[in-house]
């Protein structure tokens, strides 16, 4: 991995790893949506509008294993001051806002219907809210700052001091009485949930993750090629 | 004298020659609970079910407007980087600064709460709950602050980009300690709630000092 912090390297990497991983990405959430919208069953007390978590649990899973990405970025990038590291990070915020956001919004959707309420005040979505504005609060520190070798170190620091929010997440069900509902995919003994909703929540998953890949090394290029052009300009953002 | 007592000592004296600091947040405190409850109207039912919340978010508020001058002016006048270099661990002396912004702060917050909970006709048993949870939300609240104030130092509209960082920070602090009070007022045990309040504040005291100072070298370098 470590070889990989070349980014001349990286970008050689990249250059066949990011078309691939769209194209994966493209077939597996077509495969994902037509497994989610067609083969899986409907729920026997939700109906069809379970299919609405096929999009929102992915898309929760993904906005903390984005954060996790980012807090380990961070710390290497505080740790052994790689260039790629902190662009690693920096350009991963976005994404994972966007996830964070779409699972907030999907799951609101989901709750109209079945709790009767677009919004609830429990321990999961107040600390999925937290865990947005953390994203958000970091691109604004990243803007802020204008030497970007300061503005990597901040940020780093910053998303590092939030991670503590992620094992909260996870176990905010369990600690508290929530609305939310408690874990059936990860826990212990294995997931609860019928492997005819599981495969296309999996094959949703592996598409968001391939999706994450993508956009992240097409991010990082974009960073790269900046920082090239900064440095040739004398001109930086 | 320690270099840590002697930060402590000048702050604080700072603080109190110069003024400012401990009058204005308390008068924002206590004048904006006053408009607050003017505003929510005379029903006593409805001022006194809203009280704890609206003290706690009052205190967030209130402890946020001293927060960016914590590191602002010793680093426009070069004080932090000699304390950068002082043989005293910075994140000590970064310790001393965040006490001295809980004594001139979180303190005579603790201190004007019993006149908010009059305007909002809170019980006293209640009250009892809201200080406690003030006296150990409170210095969560400075030790987080701190960190917020360590990473927006010297940047321009540092204010607004210090409460957008610390206030998603800050949520635990106000859901356990509204928490506390509205068990308290239910009839509940309000302890558990007042635990992990106490448990969020050590955490923030183990982590803040050295996470400010960490990010204070960084904006010295």
């Amino acid at each position: 991995m470590f070889a990989l912090a070349n980014p001349r390297r990286f970008l050689n990497l990249a250059q066949w790893l990011e078309p691939l991983s769209w194209a994966a990405a493209a077939v597996f959430l077509v495969l994902g949506l037509y497994l989610s919208l067609f083969i899986a069953p409907p729920d026997y007390q939700q109906g069809e509008t379970v299919r609405i978590m096929f999009i929102h649990v992915p898309a929760a899973w993904m906005s903390m294993m984005v954060y996790g990405f980012m807090a380990v970025a961070s710390f290497l990038g505080l740790i052994y001051r790689h260039v790629l590291a902190d662009l690693a990070a920096k350009a991963a915020a976005p994404i994972g806002a966007a996830f964070t956001f779409l699972a907030l919004v999907t799951g609101s959707l989901w709750g109209r219907p079945m709790w009767g309420t677009y919004w609830v005040w429990d321990a999961r979505l107040t600390s999925v809210l937290i865990l947005f504005f953390l994203y958000l609060g970091y691109m604004a520190l990243w803007q802020a700052i204008e030497d970007p070798v300061k503005a990597a170190r901040a940020a780093a620091i910053l998303c590092l001091v939030g991670v503590i929010n992620l094992p909260i997440i996870k176990f905010s069900v369990d600690w508290w009485n929530t609305l939310h509902q408690p874990a059936s995919v990860v826990k212990m003994g294995g997931p609860s949930i019928h492997p005819a909703m599981l495969w296309p929540l999996l094959a949703m998953a592996l598409a968001y993750m391939l999706l994450f890949a993508a956009l992240e090394m097409q991010r990082i290029r974009a960073e790269l090629l900046e920082r090239r052009l900064a440095n040739l300009t004398g001109i930086s953002h | 004298m320690s270099p840590v007592y002697a930060l402590l000592r000048r702050d604080l004296l700072l603080s109190v020659r110069l003024g400012g600091s401990l009058a204005l947040a308390l008068g924002f405190y206590i004048v904006t609970g006053t408009l607050i409850g003017l505003g929510l109207g005379p029903e006593p039912a409805l001022l006194a079910r809203a009280a704890p919340g609206l003290i706690w978010v009052l205190a967030l508020l209130s402890t946020l407007l001293a927060l960016d001058r914590l590191f602002q002016a010793d680093f426009e006048d070069g004080s932090l980087e000699l304390m950068a270099l002082s043989e005293a661990p910075l994140s000590l002396l970064v310790l001393a600064k965040i006490l001295c912004h809980w004594l001139t702060t979180g303190l005579p917050l603790i201190l004007g709460t019993p006149i908010l909970a009059l305007l909002f006709g809170l019980s006293l048993d209640d009250l009892w709950v809201l200080i406690l949870s003030m006296a150990l939300g409170t210095p969560a609240l400075s030790l987080i602050g701190g960190i917020g104030a360590a990473l927006t130092v010297g940047i321009r509209r540092g204010g607004l980009l210090l409460s957008l960082l610390v206030l998603p920070l800050y949520v635990p602090v106000l859901i356990f300690a509204v928490a506390a009070v509205e068990a308290a007022s239910a009839g509940l045990d309000a302890t558990p709630h007042l635990l992990l309040l106490a448990a969020t504040m050590l955490v923030a005291l183990a982590i803040a000092p050295a996470a400010a100072a960490a990010a204070l070298r960084l904006h010295l370098s």
